[in-house]
């Protein structure tokens, strides 16, 4: 019950924080939907129907209970419905989001545990310095040359595009995004892995296991693997809003119509209505998530709930 | 008997640096780029950067290739002179004008600047030296990933001290003030603080620290946390030592090695941070070079077979990065040979884990 309060009133934080910005800092949102060309009287007019002339918190009350109606009101750019932008877009970011965190996790965590087994060798040190250098690069420097080599050079995919068709976006314009992403976040991931993996290696009852006589592969899987679950589970859970925002930088490479080309556009026009929404949406997913990852830590781990109580 | 004079902490940190070979040419490398960004920043190089110097995407090459002014157009396809061979002073309408005109062309001067057939790492589509853009741009996202770098942590350190010391109600509010930052998806905050900044330089150090003291914030609370109850804080306390003095010169010297860990951990990250922004328009200002921009010119280019760009900026970038890198890892052995142990953080990943930008 107090986590369920603690989340609330961080989700009007959040409410706060964004009405707050875009107030202080937004400029005159009666000037922006008016135009280049408005007369002082239209702009006059806007504003009072917006009802902007009003105090502060008379409108921070009536923005609140818009957004507890789940009504974002309308795009300033195409007077479009925000929910309705937001439930288009979404399938494309799904699409592609999707199979990055999926295929990211299961690839990372077999070759973490090679790497984390082989620790301190010279293939280790050889990799860890790989990864360093690999790291350095700007993601986007990947994805540039990885369009122009895949699908410019070789043709094994489309340089981009996507359709209305779900299966053949997964199938023929979905895989370079992804597995360009999935190439780059590997590394990191692959790094963050080992670290828990070596964690655990080093504690007694590993040692045990060993000077048991256990073989290798079934400490590795039965003592090593269930204690990191709980960092990787954390790990996962931080990552996971990020599933519905989209890459930013994926989607506007590759010109895919997903929520986070949107919510670029949105940021180039000023079409405020739209980032409110989006923000305020997933603070309030990423607020779910932390909750249900905190319910699967107790069932992974029966300490967590005890050391908490 | 001899007795060994004591050793500051800074020697002792020294003394542990210089024995890590790997570190210490870290160090060198990080050093070199700190030289270059001082020389473009004083004037003395690359200074000239947006000048003309070579044909469009002129290719690299040692030797500049033949000099070439502008083409000489052929006499008689000058458009005024036919107009001066036939006198339509009569029923033009412009004639009265035509005076004053050619007096105000008079005035100006067009120079063609002599551009070269190729430089030591070839030109941009507008003829622009890449080697002197590689400079200017190192200075200006290095400056960005730096003072982006001080506002996060300083910010965070300050807020992070008096949560971690104060606790309290003041506690109670900075605590609700992180859980509202780290609600939102990192990339996302960056954006919404973009959409009401603007863009510039100035704006994406702003954006960058505003959004990103969170992990320094949580990680120096808990060092005041375990802090505050030492023994020698205590007796500082109980000395008459006032809470202001106890938190700058009896905590803070204990969590200067996080602190400076955390720093160079955000510069590597905002650094990464601005190649994005760059490229998805809410970056430096246009009349600006970064890494960023160069990256995204790169793209069309590369399909035109321009390739020379896009390796200059990433070499650039991956030499000081890497090298950053080495350095932070040295630097926090150096510091504290447990730190990596309590704070986990590894190089390489942005501001609160790894970015997905």
């Amino acid at each position: 019950m107090r986590r369920l309060l603690h989340a609330a009133l961080t989700l009007l934080g959040v409410m706060a924080l964004v009405f707050l910005l875009f107030h202080a800092f937004g400029g005159d949102p009666a000037e922006i939907l008016g135009g280049l060309n408005a007369r002082p009287e239209q702009v006059a007019l806007i504003r009072e129907q917006l009802g902007l002339d009003r105090p502060l918190w008379v409108q921070f009350g009536r923005y609140l209970g818009q957004v507890l109606s789940l009504d974002f009101g309308r795009s300033w750019a195409t007077q479009e419905p925000v929910a309705q932008i937001l439930a288009s877009r979404l399938p494309a970011t799904l699409t592609v989001m999707g199979p990055i965190l999926l295929l990211e996790v299961l690839l990372a965590i077999p070759l973490a545990l090679a790497v984390a087994v082989l620790r301190g060798s010279l293939t280790d040190r050889l990799l860890m310095g790989l990864t360093t250098l690999a790291m350095s690069i700007s993601f986007l420097v990947y994805v540039i040359v990885g369009q122009w080599l895949f699908a410019f050079q070789l043709g094994w995919f489309p340089v981009q595009g996507w359709s209305t068709d779900g299966l053949r976006n997964l199938i023929q314009y979905a895989p370079l995004p992804i597995g360009l992403a999935v190439l780059v976040g590997l590394a990191p991931l692959v790094r963050l892995y080992r670290s828990f993996f070596l964690e655990e290696i080093g504690r007694d009852h590993v040692r045990t296991a060993r000077a048991k006589g256990l073989a290798p592969s079934r400490i590795l899987l039965r003592h090593v693997l269930p204690n990191a679950w709980i960092p990787i589970l954390a790990q996962l859970g931080a990552q996971l809003p990020g599933v519905f925002v989209g890459s930013f930088l994926i989607e506007s490479f590759f010109s895919i119509p997903g929520l986070g080309r949107e919510i670029l556009l949105a940021v180039n026009r000023s079409d405020y209505p739209v980032i409110q929404a989006v923000t305020i949406l997933l603070a309030g997913v990423t607020l779910i998530v932390n909750a249900t990852t905190d319910a699967l830590y107790r069932r992974a781990d029966p300490r967590v709930g005890a050391a908490a109580a | 008997m001899s007795v060994h004079p004591s050793r500051g902490p800074l020697a002792e940190v020294w003394q542990r640096l210089r024995r890590d070979r790997v570190g210490l040419g870290a160090l060198l490398v990080v050093l070199a780029f700190v030289a270059v960004i001082v020389a473009v920043a004083s004037g003395l190089l690359a200074a000239d950067w947006a000048r003309e110097r070579a044909f469009p995407h002129a290719p690299p090459g040692l030797w500049a290739g033949e000099a070439a002014g502008a083409a000489t157009m052929p006499a008689g396809s000058d458009p005024r002179d036919s107009a001066r061979r036939l006198d339509l002073s009569a029923i033009d309408p412009l004639a009265p004008h035509r005076a004053e005109w050619d007096r105000r062309t008079a005035e100006l001067r067009t120079t063609e600047p002599v551009r070269a057939g190729s430089l030591p790492l070839g030109a941009d589509r507008l003829g622009r030296d890449v080697l002197a853009k590689a400079l200017r741009g190192t200075q200006v996202s290095v400056s960005v990933g730096v003072l982006a770098a001080l506002l996060a942590v300083g910010l965070g350190t300050l807020l992070g001290a008096i949560a971690g010391y104060r606790g309290g109600w003041v506690g109670a509010v900075l605590e609700s003030l992180y859980s509202v930052f780290t609600a939102i998806p990192g990339i996302l905050l960056i954006l919404a603080f973009a959409a009401v900044l603007g863009r510039g330089l100035g704006s994406v150090v702003l954006i960058l620290g505003l959004t990103g003291w969170t992990t320094v914030y949580r990680l120096v609370r808990a060092e005041f946390m375990r802090h505050a109850r030492r023994d020698h804080v205590l007796a500082a306390e109980a000395l008459g030592v006032g809470p202001l003095r106890r938190m700058v010169r009896h905590i803070l010297p204990s969590v200067m090695p996080v602190v400076l860990v955390q720093l160079s951990l955000h510069v590597i990250g905002f650094i990464k941070y601005e190649v994005i922004l760059s490229y998805l328009g809410l970056g430096v200002a246009i009349d600006q070079v970064s890494w960023g921009t160069m990256l995204a010119e790169a793209q069309g280019e590369l399909l035109l077979g321009v390739w020379w760009q896009l390796a200059v900026a990433t070499a650039f970038m991956a030499l000081f990065v890497t090298a950053f890198s080495l350095m932070t890892d040295a630097l926090r052995d150096a510091l504290d040979p447990q730190l990596a142990y309590r704070t986990g953080g590894r190089t390489g990943n942005g501001p609160g884990g790894s970015p997905r930008p």
